[in-house]
């Protein structure tokens, strides 16, 4: 059994003390403790503790199955005003005014939209200027706030711990208990410090850093504990970046990823639609400046990484544990451990068409995909349109730029972000999943091999047969332009 | 769900780690709204090849599935237990399982089962040479049993994923009995946390 975290026993079904503006508690805690303890409904020995859900955001794949068995039961949903829906996954990124061709993915979409109106649900359709991916409408509407619990039917939910919330994935049949209940049963988890320090050199990201943690973690590191990033290096990143940072803890395994929240956090929050405002504003804010982690607390788990030692990175393989920086070359199977890990490597190899000892700007990319949860903000476009301004994809090189939401896509035309896009012969698309996971028509062919900025590497991901490495946006735009994989400062 | 007590049977070896759940259903087959009919997709990129071990003859009609370790890592799809359930398996062996895979078995009464790798790479071998090899799973005990091999060896299962497992519970309900608690705690809610209004 994995050792309890906390050491306060508290009493079977304890009445829960109401939130004072802070919390009040001697005994040192971490973030990630002291969100669980604001959310304990009920707690018993021996039992999972059942947790209050701030927030249950809903797609279109993992909900069905759920709001079937919520009418199979005679149950209902009990706060449909904490639930936010929207259709991301099967989306196509054009001809957006067309119903999707796809009949089994139009179902799809079509019972989610049936079941939100049904349950009352607030949903964003395809078309909507506040549709988008999940986990990107959620902090820009501003219901992703600071000491909240969030989850989703989706392992990326983590993303939202950028902003000092608890915020994880779970399956189908979570999604119904969350419907029917606005709670869930969770066992005690470790915690987990990745403190990143010193400065980042000039040219790497938040997506360089969270593979390099990868690459230290690898797929398993995370276990059973909660992450927090910190340290100067995260300290320093947009809110933007560390959503990046956030969004990939599921990878190297952990249950969820979280940053204390700060400055940076308070002003992105500011003035958006869902976050308080006036008294409620000066009240959250005394509350969330608590939540950091006690000076005194201790951590199961501690890894430390140098922010000077992070260039950009790639993965090589077929898992995302499998990571290189773009200076090296493909590694042999000989470097690693003989037996799971060589065999692993071994396989990876075949399965990308690689050969030991190329150097990664030699290996020859078909298609950039530049999107998904993990990269497809703002200041994502931003990256890559800096380095796609005044030159020109490389020949044959078919390029995917798919902003994360409406208003993500909105706010990019007003940047003029699109017309550069499109003059270097970038395809400009509409907000969704797409090549991620291609459930869409995005989809790599057998043995095309692409650099994505998503979250998963691993086989057939991004289509039947297809080669997916890992990389960040300016990495990807890069990439696209000089046809093999590259960084911006590589490009003449 | 079913109450499940013990699986015994076969076992098919599928010696890879890192078995995500991307590989165990493909996207395509999440499209469905139905909870059933995943049993076709299970594995469906790597059952095209005649060589993959499911297909193998000598494996047929086994209900234990044996993987490597980090099985089913990756996307949250609880549609990969339900396709692992529908072709037949009642149980998954690993040396280490990602999280929210694991957690979704509970939901189903698929036992999975972790082992040390010591112990996981004796099985793998064994069912390999032998596939007639048969394994006990016991919820009970929290034991798993390879009596040719002499193997006895504990599983950690909680007691409460174990008593539901026995009596085959549906969480939601038990969670109901809650209501009291759930509205307590609600009252005391900050005013300043969002909603979708």
């Amino acid at each position: 059994m994995k050792p309890q975290v906390r050491s306060s026993p508290k009493a079977s079904h304890s009445a829960r003390p109401q939130i004072t503006s802070i919390s009040v508690s001697t005994e040192a805690k971490t973030l990630s403790q002291k969100v669980w303890d604001d959310h304990i409904v009920t707690r018993e020995d021996g039992q999972p503790d059942l947790l209050y859900v701030d927030l249950h955001l809903v797609h279109e794949v993992t909900s069905p199955q759920a709001f079937d068995g919520i009418r199979e039961s005679g149950r209902t949903v009990r706060r449909p005003d904490l639930t936010i829906s929207t259709e991301d996954h099967n989306v196509p990124t054009e001809d957006i005014d067309k119903p999707i061709a796809d009949e089994i993915s139009a179902k799809q979409v079509d019972t989610l939209r049936v079941n939100t109106e049904e349950f009352g649900i607030t949903h964003y359709p395809m078309g909507d200027i506040n549709q988008g991916i999940v986990h990107v409408i959620g902090p820009e509407q501003g219901l992703t706030q600071p000491g909240m619990t969030i989850v989703c039917g989706d392992s990326h939910t983590s993303t939202h711990g950028a902003f000092g919330a608890l915020a994880f994935g779970i399956g189908t049949s979570e999604v119904e208990h969350v419907l029917a209940t606005q709670t869930l049963l969770q066992p005690a988890q470790e915690t987990m410090s990745i403190t990143v320090d010193g400065e980042l050199p000039a040219g790497s990201t938040a997506k360089d850093v969270v593979l390099a943690i990868l690459g230290e973690c690898d797929t398993g590191g995370g276990i059973g504990a909660i992450a927090e990033f910190r340290g100067p290096v995260i300290e320093a990143l947009s809110m933007e970046g560390r959503m990046t940072v956030c969004n990939m803890s599921i990878e190297f395994g952990a249950k969820a990823g979280m940053i204390a929240p700060d400055d940076t956090t308070f002003a992105y929050l500011e003035g958006r639609p869902q976050a308080p405002k006036g008294a409620d504003w000066e009240r959250a804010l005394e509350y969330w400046r608590g939540l950091r982690t006690d000076a005194d607390a201790t951590f199961d788990r501690e890894v430390l990484l140098h922010g000077a030692d992070i260039s950009p990175h790639v993965t090589w393989g077929t898992n995302p544990g499998q990571v290189i920086r773009l200076s090296d070359s493909v590694p042999s199977p000989d470097e690693y451990e003989a037996g799971v890990a060589r065999d692993a490597a071994a396989r990876a190899l075949e399965y990308m068409g690689l050969t030991a000892g190329t150097p990664m700007r030699e290996v020859a990319v078909d298609t950039v995909f530049i999107g998904s949860c993990t990269n497809s903000r703002i200041e994502d476009l931003r990256a890559a349109a800096a380095v796609a301004r005044g030159r020109t994809v490389a020949n044959g090189m078919r390029t995917l730029v798919v902003p994360g939401s409406g208003l993500v896509k909105e706010q990019a035309e007003a940047e003029g972000l699109h017309t550069i896009f499109i003059d270097a012969g970038f395809d400009w698309r509409e907000p969704g999943c797409s090549m991620c996971l291609a459930m869409n028509p995005d989809k790599l062919k057998e043995g095309e091999r692409s650099a994505s900025t998503s979250n998963r590497n691993f086989e057939g991901r991004q289509g039947r047969g297809g080669r997916t490495h890992l990389v960040s946006p300016a990495v990807a735009a890069a990439t696209a332009i000089a046809g093999t994989f590259a960084t911006p400062e590589d490009l003449a | 769900m079913e109450p499940v007590h013990i699986v015994q049977g076969t076992v098919v070896p599928l010696d890879r780690s890192d078995v995500d759940t991307d590989q165990i259903i493909p996207s395509d087959w999440l499209k469905r709204v139905e909870r059933t009919g995943f049993d076709k997709g299970l594995f469906a990129e790597w059952r095209d090849d005649p060589t993959f071990v499911m297909n193998q003859d000598e494996y047929l009609g086994a209900n234990i599935l044996l993987g490597g370790p980090n099985f089913g890592t990756g996307s949250s799809r609880e549609h990969a237990v339900w396709a692992i359930q529908q072709y037949g398996f009642a149980a998954v062996v690993s040396s280490r399982f990602g999280p929210i895979f694991r957690n979704n078995c509970t939901k189903n009464g698929l036992v999975a089962v972790q082992v040390s790798p010591e112990v996981s790479d004796q099985l793998m071998a064994a069912v390999q040479a032998d596939p007639t090899l048969e394994l006990t799973i016991d919820v009970e005990r929290r034991t798993l049993e390879a009596p040719a091999l002499g193997i006895e060896v504990d599983f950690e299962l909680s007691d409460s994923v174990q008593h539901r497992f026995l009596h085959g519970l549906d969480d939601i309900g038990l969670t109901l009995q809650q209501g009291d608690s759930i509205d307590a705690f609600e009252a005391g809610r900050p005013t300043f946390r969002p909603t979708t209004r």
